[in-house]
């Protein structure tokens, strides 16, 4: 059908025009085949298409229940941290320790995790970072970073693949433990890796629907030593505050573990119930189109059929 | 005498403004915020209490309002909170920190925190066997530490509830 188009097409024009032309018939051929295509095999391809996103959204619907019920668990336990990571930080706060100038190496440990499809609680995290060292580039060469979540260290290998000093995976699968803080915690300070101060990048956790990356500062026991207001604390000896700022660092990692997961679960949710409703949008869309061929094709029988019958009269 | 009290009125609401004032930082002072968590769950937050006796690596010692300012390690052992109304809470915690800071609040932050009464004294002899077993066959340092903590953390536990 289509080639006899052309045929006659070319029929009716001369020569010169037919050279003239042959970009624009080869075009028009295609177009006409493709639109001829999708018109015959439409039926088909959208109910293939529909059930594809009616499964799509099935998944979509179960993954929100799934972290529906693993947000509310996160939620839980995060109340019963808080207390833990506002504790701790404290004392930084009372003793007003800064970090002292002359020493330059820093340390960002970035807490992601190793799932996505979270929206951007994980780029939120990595981009605060990554801005931070593109914007110096002193920082960049003075700053390791220790990722906590296989996300991150995705993102962030690509430009500092040097700075990163070791990376925490197998994380975001169960809630976050005190455990495994303490074992991040044990392995910065066996890493041997001294620095003056640092910084822990999170998402901190304020409502279902948001959070916002957020950081929680770290000490080296020397800018603790040297801080001017710790006179004022009585009986301290090395131990002690060595043990303490220990401690002290493990707390605060989970603490910012259970924050960060608990904003993860969230944005989750968040992002599974969108998928939900677009998928949903689209199954409306494709059943209307499904619904118009299918009484296209059905016009078109019946005119086959009457036409063929009145041509047999 | 209309005209006198509108005039005076300003001032007097200032005196009774400042004197409040000072009342409220006095009251302040003379408590102490208390927050008491372990990670795995929340015992007190920022709440007024009478007194509390922590173990410590330099010693146990008791927290009383307006204790100097310090720092300290916690020990394994009982912690004793006595509330405003006369009641005592013994929790016992494995390890963690203590702070008192300048501003009266004091944070006992534990790794593992729980009230004695939900411990089982048979369970806990049945540890620190386990424990003392591990010691004697430990091998490498690092597992002789870790039994050596297990122990020390399992003769508290027994120590407490006996």
């Amino acid at each position: 059908m289509v080639k006899t188009h052309i045929v006659k097409f070319v029929g009716t024009s001369n020569f010169k025009m037919f050279s003239n032309h042959m970009a624009t018939i080869v075009r028009l051929a295609a177009q006409q085949q493709q639109q001829q295509k999708r018109g015959m095999a439409t039926l088909k391809a959208i109910s293939i298409r529909l059930k594809s996103v009616k499964n799509i959204q099935k998944i979509t619907q179960s993954m929100k229940m799934v972290s529906a019920a693993k947000y509310n668990r996160a939620e839980r336990d995060l109340k019963q941290a808080r207390p833990l990571g506002v504790g701790t930080k404290e004392f930084y706060e009372q003793a007003e320790i800064q970090a002292p100038p002359e020493d330059e190496k820093k340390l960002v440990i970035a807490i992601t995790s190793d799932r996505g499809l979270c929206g951007a609680v994980h780029t939120g995290v990595s981009r605060n970072i990554r801005d931070a060292l593109l914007a110096d580039p002193k920082e960049r060469e003075n700053t390791k970073i220790i990722c906590v979540g296989e996300k991150s260290r995705a993102i962030l290998s690509r430009l500092f693949a040097n700075n990163i000093l070791f990376v925490a995976s197998e994380v975001g699968r169960k809630p976050p433990t005190f455990n495994d803080a303490a074992k991040v915690a044990n392995e910065i300070l066996n890493s041997g890796y001294s620095f003056g101060s640092g910084r822990i990048v999170y998402n901190r956790f304020k409502s279902v629907v948001s959070y916002a990356v957020d950081q929680l500062p770290l000490f080296d026991k020397n800018a603790v030593v040297s801080a001017p207001k710790l006179s004022v604390y009585d009986s301290l000896d090395e131990n002690v505050i060595q043990s303490y700022l220990e401690f002290s660092l493990a707390s605060l990692l989970f603490y910012s573990m259970k924050e960060g997961a608990c904003s993860e679960q969230s944005s989750r949710m968040t992002a599974m119930d969108n998928a939900s409703k677009n998928a949903g949008e689209m199954i409306d869309k494709l059943t209307l189109t499904f619904n118009r061929t299918r009484q296209a094709v059905i016009t078109r029988e019946l005119i086959e059929i009457i036409s063929g019958a009145a041509a047999l009269d | 005498m209309a005209t006198i009290a509108r005039n005076l009125r300003p001032y007097l609401r200032y005196i009774r403004n400042q004197r409040r004032t000072y009342a409220d930082a006095a009251t302040v002072s003379n408590e102490m915020k208390f927050t008491f968590a372990g990670a795995n769950q929340v015992f007190y937050d920022q709440r007024v209490i009478k007194q509390v006796d922590v173990p410590s690596f330099s010693g146990s010692f008791g927290i009383l309002p307006k204790h100097v300012p310090t720092l300290a390690v916690l020990k394994p052992g009982v912690v004793t909170v006595y509330e405003e109304d006369g009641s005592v809470k013994k929790v016992f915690v494995s390890s963690g920190t203590v702070t008192i800071n300048e501003n009266n609040s004091v944070q006992i932050l534990a790794e593992e925190a729980h009230p004695l009464e939900n411990l089982d004294g048979s369970a806990a002899r049945e540890v620190l066997s386990k424990a003392q077993q591990q010691l004697s066959s430990a091998t490498t340092e690092q597992d002789k530490a870790e039994a050596a903590i297990a122990v020390e953390v399992a003769e508290a536990l027994v120590q407490a509830l006996s």
